[in-house]
């Protein structure tokens, strides 16, 4: 991290003359500047009376919780809504986009985290959709390649531009996409949650290609949750809370205990994210599982789950976490081994059997697997408890109202009303509402797959807070995480996963960052870790 | 004089297919039949069978089910098989020079029963046995306008299926036979798509947009599907068909006969399902003396009234209308 | 676009409400006799009944329709099913069954072809539109088969009533339609049915996960659909005394999708709306009967109904929805 930073402060102050220039104050004339901002939806006030000032050359992170403004902020930046109040000056000139080609063609790209681009086209295709170089009037896919070529050059990306944009990882395919929206707009470019599914290795890649861009003189929005990629990359921030501006500050002379404190207008309680382990036995297990697999799924794997105890699983990306999951919750069903629950054989055939068994799960993927997003807060709180008492013993409106409003209140929910659709909250808060959807049926054991994944840091500490209460009220808990600290923060023993099987079971005192990376790292057959195969 | 036309016909009728009795016995004639789409498809192919039993014929009949293809096959089988002629009731009307083509080289006649083909080689087939749909429409009209004898007459009009041709020359035909009576006026056409449903709902609209039916003088079908639908609206309005108003359609269904009976209905004008008699008969006198019949065969377009209603009910009701 | 939409669907169903009269109002004036009514033999007579009396059957296809398009699939087969339970209706009644039987015979059909195109959807997972494509191909050659490719009639007075009677004046197939949607939306909306199935039409993974019995829910929708199909063949033979099982329901599978579009639901499935849909049918029919009682020649009517439905859907549509809400905040 600290090498990260010195990085970054070497990269700004090595960078050429001129835009160091540019860099030194805010007194010049700033390329992009937005005064007055203001844009309500019905019953929402998005953006009240908002500042914000990119310069040439600069890396400016803009940066809140989920709901503090950023999406809108950059939607009526690029045309996507239409500003209700106040003025945008690109250069010095008033500008009005009309939609986001009009706003490419003013000078403002935009790359946002859900790649826009067209997977099953080439690369060429993709970069020159819609402006295809032509030859004697036709198009000419040699001369679109070559120049694909030479552009994505300039990015230090050397691959074959024929080939499917869906063929490349995501890393790729984002710089793509930044090279085409530099390369139609050229002025301001807006990276909207660029690193959330990059590794370690492509954000520097990406990094590095944001500070060739800023020493051309581009200015860039830098949307993201990653504090640590703030204070590699970026030269100041622009924080924002409730649609209003809190403040801009230069990353040089910003702490990161002043940051958090502005993103969330309080001060984070550090030690409340760590809890107490090794307070002794956790009662009998109630839930065993004894064998249970899946033939190309998930190897055949023993676990015990007893009340108020957090189980961890730990394991890189298609170790097989989430198929574990899968499999717990009768989305799968096992073809091996057996589970019993209070000693009694328990045939887990579906969900529905599972959640009449009190299982609850929260899947990784919120927006396809966990909320129905059309329907209201209040119906998606009460599906799962209503789905269990069956179609023909439904919930009073009253009731599901009562029940709605409980758990938006204990959860701290953040919506104008239980009636509003699910899909217009912030990602925090439909998690939150899921996991409400579990705790109206009471469950005894809560599987939660990537709980904190793409929340920010506010709801994220609610979370793990939530998870630890729940625990101390007698819940089990099975929860998935790829962030390692995280994990060790909250459980009470943490399962590791490797190649689809569960290769060791690290309890205690025992837990911690490095043991749980050790045994993820460890070579050797699943057997070796204590865990049976 | 259409009265003396008619029997001249009938006897003419009667003369062919006794003549061709006795040269028709043991052939084999293979039949590419459409499929079974309505009644009177149905129809026709029982009365084929009939015909054919009647002169000693072995016919075979493969259905086609509505595809193009599945007749070609069949004519090629009956090629194969020798046959002594071959009929068909062809699904659409281009694609055929080639499996005709066939047929010629192999010396079998091809008759086309019901329905032409589009084709620059007239050579391909001995002849055609359909009906003259416009015909059907002017005999319609011309039974009205004798009907009601020089007294104004407003009709409304339930056309077949927009833009399909019975439709297009039932209603050219009936149009050329008022044309010339100043006292019948066509007050209102709607299409009823051939169906009894649509039928009775465009007569219920008919009805209320001319003064409760009180305009109206006669109803004019194109098919006796329709009309038997209308028959029904007219009754539930409070009116007397057939009495109140005039019903005169197209078809000779055996349904019609029954209300024809029950005075409900006034006229029905046949199309008949006998394309294969008279083809019987051609292929026979081709065949015996090498007599070359006209390109095209027109069957009778008769008029039944009342008076036959019941017996022909009784005739036809079994014939899988 | 998305607020345009939630306001929509929160909405009373005024844009449906105020469609209908528009069209109402353009009968009037191509018909000034329009709204007149006189008691005809015991039954109101007048063309604002022909709409409903003839609306009736799409009506009733559009109560089980908006179920199944509320779960995002689609029930092409409506048509036929409609084709067989008449024919099965009319024969019986021709071999002189009593009603009793010839009803619960017909319905049991109906629902033995819903329980198909269930099981195909929810269980062997075939997309919706190919799963009742089947039916909808294969229905009216076994139609066919059971009317022997005649026009089935008969003079079961029993069978003849449920088109050809009246209560309080209105013909029985308008209050046949109004019983059963009044009583499908109290089904759906006093039990948890309705939820479910827009839980199921939202997003069918998430709401398995979450525990609901999509199978069974999924399954039930199209039985429904295929009771409502038999009711409207009922309905259909009864009315012209026999079953035509080449034309009976033709294309009103694609009227009733249409009449649950206009009703507002919407393709993508979700929040539904069964008395918008019955309001949907009558704009539908309202637009028929207008056009037969305008005398414009036959060859516009396809063109006016098309155009029509344009309009109607143009000002139903989210663009649309945005640009009012647009005007209304200069």
């Amino acid at each position: 991290m600290t090498d990260d930073r010195s990085t970054a402060h070497a990269a700004t102050s090595g960078a050429p003359a001129g835009p160091g220039d540019h860099r030194s104050g805010a007194d010049d004339a700033p390329l992009l500047e937005i005064r007055g901002l203001s844009k309500s939806f019905p019953g929402v006030r998005a953006l009240d009376g908002v500042d914000f000032r990119l310069h040439a050359g600069e890396v400016h992170a803009l940066l809140g919780e989920n709901g503090a403004g950023k999406s809108t902020l950059i939607k009526v930046l690029t045309g996507v809504h239409a500003r209700d109040g106040g003025e945008i000056r690109l250069g010095g000139v008033p500008i009005d986009a009309a939609d986001t080609a009009d706003a490419q063609r003013l000078g403002i790209g935009t790359v946002y985290q859900e790649v826009n681009l067209l997977p099953n086209l080439s690369v060429a295709d993709n970069l020159y959709l819609g402006r295809e170089p032509t030859r004697f009037g036709l198009r000419s896919a040699r001369r679109t390649a070559a120049m694909a070529r030479e552009l994505l050059a300039g990015y230090g990306l050397s691959i074959d531009v024929t080939a499917n944009l869906g063929d490349y990882s995501v890393a790729v395919q984002q710089i793509v996409a930044i090279a085409r929206a530099v390369d139609l707009s050229g002025k301001v470019l807006v990276l909207d949650e660029p690193t959330a599914s990059l590794d370690a290795g492509e954000v520097q890649t990406l990094f590095g290609i944001v500070r060739r861009l800023t020493a051309r003189g581009i200015g860039v929005v830098f949307v993201t949750h990653f504090l640590d990629q703030v204070f590699a990359l970026c030269d100041r921030a622009t924080v924002l809370r409730n649609g209003r501006l809190v403040g801009e500050r230069r990353i040089a002379e910003l702490g990161r205990l002043e940051l958090v404190t502005m993103m969330l207008g309080r001060e984070l309680e550090a030690a409340q994210l760590h809890r107490r382990r090794g307070e002794g036995p956790k009662g009998e297990a109630f839930l065993a599982f004894e064998g249970f697999g899946r033939h190309a799924y998930v190897n055949p794997f023993d676990l015990e789950i007893r009340p108020s105890e957090v189980t961890g699983v730990a394991g890189l990306l298609g170790s097989g976490r989430t198929e574990t999951a899968k499999l717990l919750f009768g989305i799968k069903e096992a073809d091996a081994g057996s589970a019993t629950a209070d000693g009694a054989p328990l045939r887990l055939a579906s969900p529905r059997a599972a959640v009449a068994a009190g299982f609850a799960f929260c899947p990784e993927d919120r927006k396809t697997e966990g909320i129905v997003g059309d329907l209201s807060v209040r119906e998606n709180i009460m599906l799962a408890l209503q789905a269990r008492r069956g179609w023909l013993n439904p919930l009073s409106r009253g009731e599901s109202k009562a029940l709605a409003d409980r758990f938006i209140k204990a959860l701290d929910i953040r919506t104008p009303d239980a009636e509003k659709p699910i899909r217009l909250l912030s990602g925090g808060n439909q998690q939150k509402a899921l996991l409400a959807r579990w705790l109206a049926t009471e469950p005894r054991f809560l599987i939660l797959d990537e709980p904190t994944r793409g929340i920010d840091v506010g709801a994220h500490a609610e979370i793990i807070r939530l998870i630890e209460r729940l625990c101390d009220e007698g819940l089990a808990l099975l929860v998935i995480s790829s962030e390692i600290d995280e994990i060790v923060a909250y459980s009470d023993r943490v399962l590791v996963l490797r190649d689809r099987a569960h290769v060791g079971m690290i309890e205690g005192a025992d837990v911690t960052v490095d043991r749980i990376v050790g045994a993820i790292a460890a070579e050797g057959p699943a057997t070796a870790a204590g865990v049976p195969a | 004089m259409s009265t003396r036309k008619l029997l001249l016909g009938a006897v003419f009728s009667c003369a062919l297919s006794f003549a061709g009795a006795a040269a028709a016995a043991d052939m084999t004639i293979g039949f590419s039949q459409i499929g079974s789409e309505s009644g009177w498809r149905a129809a026709e192919t029982s009365v084929s069978k009939i015909e054919a039993e009647k002169r000693g014929i072995d016919l075979k009949i493969a259905d086609a089910q509505q595809k193009q293809e599945n007749q070609i096959k069949a004519i090629r089988s009956f090629i194969a098989q020798g046959v002594d002629a071959i009929f068909v009731a062809p699904v659409v009307a281009t694609g055929w020079d080639d499996v005709l083509g066939e047929a010629k080289d192999a010396e079998i006649p091809v008759v086309l029963l019901d329905r032409t083909i589009d084709t620059k080689d007239d050579s391909l087939y001995l002849t055609a046995v359909t009906s003259d749909t416009v015909h059907e429409g002017a005999v319609a009209g011309e039974w009205l306008a004798k009907e009601v004898a020089g007294k104004d007459c407003n009709v409304v009009e339930l056309q077949g299926t927009v833009g399909s041709s019975p439709a297009i020359n039932r209603k050219k035909g009936f149009d050329e036979a008022i044309a010339s009576h100043s006292n019948i006026k066509l007050i209102r056409s709607q299409t009823g798509d051939f169906t009894r449903t649509k039928g009775k709902e465009v007569m219920e609209s008919f009805i209320k947009a001319e003064g409760g039916g009180k305009n109206i003088c006669a109803v004019y079908a194109h098919n006796d599907d329709m009309q038997i639908g209308a028959i029904q609206a007219i009754k539930e309005a409070g009116l007397k068909p057939g009495t109140d108003i005039l019903m005169v359609s197209i078809d000779a269904v055996p349904d019609i006969f029954k209300a024809m009976a029950d005075g409900e209905a006034n006229a029905t004008v046949e199309l008949t399902p006998n394309m294969a008699g008279p083809a019987f008969d051609a292929v026979a006198a081709f065949k015996a003396d090498g007599t070359v019949p006209p390109k095209w065969i027109q069957t009778e377009s008769k008029l039944y009234l009342p008076d036959t209603a019941q017996a022909e009910y009784e005739a036809r009701k079994d014939l899988g209308y | 676009m998305s607020f345009a939409r939630s306001f929509r669907l929160s909405g009373t169903g005024a844009p449906q409400l105020a469609t209908l009269a528009v069209i109402l109002f353009a009968n009037w004036l191509v018909f000034p006799e329009f709204f007149d009514l006189r008691m005809q033999d015991g039954r109101l007579f007048g063309s604002l009944i022909d709409v409903l009396n003839r609306g009736a059957p799409v009506a009733i296809l559009a109560i089980g329709m908006t179920l199944v398009i509320a779960t995002k699939g689609v029930d092409l087969s409506v048509g036929a099913i409609m084709a067989i339970c008449g024919a099965v209706a009319a024969t019986m009644a021709s071999d002189g069954y009593s009603l009793p039987v010839i009803l619960i015979a017909a319905l049991a059909v109906g629902l033995v072809c819903g329980l198909w195109n269930g099981l195909l959807v929810a269980v062997l997972d075939i997309q919706p539109i190919i799963a009742t494509l089947i039916l909808m191909v294969t229905g009216r050659g076994i139609a066919q088969l059971i009317t022997e490719g005649q026009i089935v009639t008969f003079t079961h007075q029993g069978l003849i009533a449920i088109a050809g009677s009246s209560f309080l004046g209105l013909p029985m197939p308008v209050v046949i339609a109004v019983v059963l949607g009044v009583a499908a939306a109290a089904l759906v909306r006093l039990t948890a049915l309705g939820l479910l199935v827009e839980s199921i039409g939202v997003n069918r993974t998430a709401s398995t996960y979450a525990g609901v019995d999509s199978r069974s829910v999924l399954i039930t929708a199209y039985v429904v659909s295929g009771l409502c199909a038999a009711v409207a063949g009922i309905i259909a033979a009864s009315d012209i005394r026999g079953a035509d099982a080449n034309n009976a329901g033709l294309w009103l599978e694609l009227d009733a999708i249409l009449a649950v579009v206009v009703g507002g639901t919407s393709l993508f499935g979700g929040r539904f709306s069964i008395l918008l849909s019955l309001v949907g049918a009558m704009v539908i029919q309202a637009m028929n009967t207008g056009i037969l009682l305008s005398g414009y020649p036959p060859e516009l009517n396809l063109i006016v109904k098309a155009v029509v439905i344009v309009v109607i859907l143009v000002v139903q549509s989210p663009v649309a929805g945005r640009l009012t809400t647009f005007f209304r905040r200069r």
